[in-house]
C-alpha cells in the first residue's frame, strides 16, 4: 500500500532460543544419530551388500561408505552456510533496501563455517585414499603397473610445489586459505553491523559495500575452485568447465530455502513483524528463479555431454544413469529440484504463502541434498552406495547440528539491523 | 445517456491527494471510469479495486502451445516424416529436443503476451486513442467519471464529492 502512517516496530527484538526449541532440535539429532548407528551396525555386520567379488577392486569397507556421507554434508551444509553470507553481501553490493530486515537471518548462517572447516579438513585426512583416488602415490609413479598419465597431467593442481603423490599441500592450502577468508569475511560483516548497531550513520552501510564488493570477487573465485576441489576431483579423470557454477546454484538454492524456513520460523514465534507476504514472495521469487537457474546448468552439462558423446565425458552419466542405485535418482533430482518448484512456484499467491514456500523449501532441501549424493558417492562407493539408514541419519544429524549453531548464533544480536539506513524502506516494500 | 461518451472529468495535481480521492470518491458510490496519469503511481490499482491481470495465464497458456508445438514439429521431422541418425542419437533423441522447446516455449509465451496485451488495451496499430486531457501527458491527473454509468446519482453530488476530495478543476468531456 502506498500510504501507511508512521510505523512503530519494536526494533531491540533478539531472537531467544528456548529451552523448548533447543530440545526438540536435540531430539531430532538423537534421532539422527540413534538412524547412523544402526546404518553402521548393519553396514558393518554385512547390510547386504556383496564384499567380495569386486572384478579389480579393492574390498569395500562399511566405513568408507560414513565418510562419503559425511562428505556429503561437508559440502552440502559449507554452502548453506557461505550462501547466508553470499546472499547477505548481494544485498549491499546490489543496494537492495526490502530485504534490511532479513540481513541479520541471512548472516546468522555463517556461524556454521568454522565448524564446516574443521569438520572439512578432519574428514579429508580421516578419508583421504578412500574417498580421493588422486591421493593414491602409485597413480604418479610412472614405473607402477597403475601409473595413470591423466592424473599425473592433474597432480600438480594437488601436490604443488611438493612432488606429486605426497602431501596435497596447494589442495589443503587452498582449503585453509577459502575457509579462513570465509571467516574472516563473515566476522567483518558482524563487527561492521554490530557497529552500525551501536554508532548508527550512514558511514557503516558504505563500509559494508566495498567489503561485500570484495567478497563476491574473492567467493566469485573461491566458490568454483572449491566445487572441482571437494566434488569434482572425487571423479578424477573427468572434468566439467562448468561444474563450478553447477555446485554453486545447488548451493544457492538450498542456501535460499534455508534463509526462508529460518525467516518463516521466526515469523511464527513472533519476531520479524515487519516482514511481510511481500519480502516472502521476494524470498519465493529467489527460489523459483534460481531453481530454473540450477535446472540449466544442470542440463547444458548434460546436454553437451550426451551431444558430443565423448567417453571421458560420458562415463560421469553412464556411471550415474546406467546404474540400478543410482539411477533413478537422476530423476528424482530433477522431479524435486526443477518440475517441483518449478509448477509449484509458478503462481504468484504460492510465493506470498509460507504455506506453500514452507513445503517447497523443505523438499528442495532434500532434493539438493540428492543432488550431492549424486555427485559424491557413485565416484567413492560405486554400487555399494544408496539412500539407506546411514545417509538418512547422517542428514538429520547434521542438519540439527547446523540448526542448533546458527540459532545459537542468532540469538546472540539483535535480530534486526536496527540503525540501517534502508530499514524505513523495507517496511513499505510493495510488490 | 448513452454509455462511454459523456464524462465528468476531476483534474487533481497531487498523487497522494488523488490516491485518496479515488478511494473517497469510490466509497460515495461513484464508479470511476478510468484515472489517466502522466506516470505510474503505485498503489493506484489497488485503490481503484482493479482485479489482477490475468496476462499471466495467458502467458503460460502460449508457452504450453510453444512447447507442444516445438515438441511435435522436431519429433514429427526427425522421428516420422524423415528419419535421421545425427550423431549416432536415436530417431527419437529427446534431450536434443529440449533447446528448441525452449526457445519456442519463450518465444511464443512472450509473442502471445504481447499480443493479448495489445488486444486487451487497445494499442492495435489503427486504434485511435480518446484523450479525455492533453494534460495528463504532462503534470495533471485526470479522473474521469462515465455520467451514464452513474445515472443513479445526481450529477451535481458527483461533482461536489470531487471537489471536496482534493479536485483543482471539473470538466465536462464528451466524445462522438
Amino acid at each position: 500500500m502506498a500510504h501507511h502512517g508512521e510505523q512503530h516496530y519494536n526494533l531491540e527484538q533478539r531472537f531467544d532460543f528456548t529451552a523448548a526449541t533447543k530440545k526438540s532440535i536435540m531430539t531430532v539429532l538423537v534421532i539422527g544419530a540413534v538412524i547412523l548407528g544402526l546404518g553402521i551396525v548393519l553396514a558393518m555386520t554385512g547390510g547386504g551388500h556383496d564384499e567380495v567379488g569386486e572384478a579389480g577392486g579393492h574390498a569395500f569397507h562399511w566405513y568408507e561408505r560414513l565418510y562419503a556421507n559425511l562428505w556429503i554434508n561437508n559440502v552440502y551444509f559449507t554452502g548453506i552456510a557461505i550462501v547466508g553470507v553470499f546472499f547477505f553481501a548481494i544485498q549491499y553490493a546490489a543496494q537492495a533496501g526490502w530485504s534490511t530486515p532479513l540481513l541479520r537471518v541471512m548472516l546468522s548462517f555463517g556461524y556454521w563455517l568454522p565448524f564446516a572447516g574443521i569438520l572439512m579438513l578432519a574428514t579429508f585426512f580421516l578419508a583421504n585414499h578412500d574417498l580421493f583416488h588422486w591421493t593414491h602415490s602409485y597413480l604418479f609413479d610412472k614405473n607402477d603397473p597403475q601409473y595413470d598419465s591423466i592424473i599425473d597431467g592433474k597432480g600438480a593442481f594437488f601436490f604443488w610445489p611438493m612432488a606429486k603423490g605426497t602431501f596435497p599441500i596447494f589442495f589443503i592450502v587452498r582449503m585453509v586459505l577459502f575457509f579462513g577468508l570465509w571467516v574472516f569475511f563473515f566476522k567483518k560483516f558482524q563487527q561492521i553491523s554490530d557497529q552500525e548497531d551501536q554508532l548508527g550513520g550512514n558511514s557503516y552501510w558504505i563500509k559494508m559495500r566495498s567489503w561485500s564488493a570484495f567478497f563476491l570477487i574473492f567467493f566469485a573465485v573461491s566458490s568454483s575452485i572449491s566445487a572441482w576441489d571437494w566434488v569434482m576431483s572425487i571423479d578424477t579423470h573427468w572434468f566439467s568447465t562448468l561444474f563450478g557454477w553447477y555446485v554453486f546454484s545447488s548451493w544457492f538454492v538450498a542456501g535460499l530455502c534455508a534463509i526462508t524456513l529460518l525467516t518463516i520460523f521466526l515469523k511464527g514465534k513472533g519476531y520479524l513483524e515487519m516482514v511481510n507476504q511481500n519480502h516472502i514472495h521476494d524470498m519465493g521469487k529467489f527460489i523459483f528463479g534460481f531453481s530454473i537457474f540450477w535446472t540449466y546448468l544442470w542440463f547444458s552439462q548434460f546436454l553437451l555431454i550426451y551431444y558430443a558423446n565423448i567417453p571421458e565425458e560420458s562415463v560421469y552419466f553412464i556411471e550415474r544413469l546406467t546404474s540400478d542405485v543410482y539411477g533413478p535418482f537422476i530423476f528424482v533430482n530433477i522431479g524435486l529440484n526443477f518440475f517441483l518448484p518449478f509448477l509449484v512456484l509458478m503462481t504468484r499467491d504460492a510465493k506470498r504463502h509460507g504455506v506453500f514456500l514452507k513445503l517447497v523449501c523443505s523438499i528442495l532441501l532434500v532434493g539438493h541434498w540428492i543432488d550431492f549424493f549424486l555427485m559424491v558417492q557413485p565416484g567413492t562407493l560405486g554400487h555399494n552406495g544408496g539412500i539407506g539408514l546411514m545417509e538418512v541419519g547422517m542428514f538429520l544429524v547434521y542438519g540439527s547440528a547446523v540448526a542448533l549453531v546458527v540459532l545459537g548464533g542468532l540469538a546472540k544480536k539483535n535480530l534486526i539491523a536496527k540503525n540501517h539506513p534502508m530499514l524505513e524502506e523495507s517496511y513499505h516494500h510493495h510488490i | 445517456m448513452e454509455r462511454d461518451t459523456h464524462f465528468i472529468l476531476g483534474v487533481y495535481e497531487d498523487e497522494d491527494v488523488l490516491l485518496h480521492a479515488v478511494e473517497k470518491v469510490r466509497s460515495n458510490g461513484v464508479k470511476i471510469h478510468e484515472v489517466y496519469t502522466p506516470y505510474p503511481i503505485h498503489g493506484l490499482e489497488v485503490v481503484l479495486g482493479y482485479k489482477r491481470s490475468r496476462l499471466p495465464i495467458a502467458a503460460f497458456l502460449f508457452g504450453m502451445l510453444g512447447t507442444t508445438l516445438a515438441m511435435t514439429m522436431q519429433f514429427y521431422m526427425m522421428s516420422f516424416d524423415w528419419p535421421m541418425i545425427i550423431g549416432g542419437k536415436d530417431y527419437a533423441a529427446f534431450p536434443a529436443f529440449i533447446p528448441v522447446g525452449f526457445e519456442m516455449t519463450v518465444l511464443l509465451a512472450a509473442f502471445g503476451m504481447v499480443g493479448v496485451f495489445m488486444i486487451s488495451s487497445n494499442l492495435k496499430p489503427w486504434a485511435q486513442p480518446r484523450i479525455f486531457d492533453i494534460r495528463s501527458t504532462d503534470d495533471k491527473h485526470i479522473m474521469a467519471i462515465d455520467i451514464a454509468n452513474n445515472s443513479a446519482m445526481d450529477l451535481e453530488k458527483i461533482k461536489e464529492i470531487l471537489k471536496s476530495s482534493g479536485a483543482t478543476e471539473i470538466n465536462n468531456k464528451s466524445f462522438e
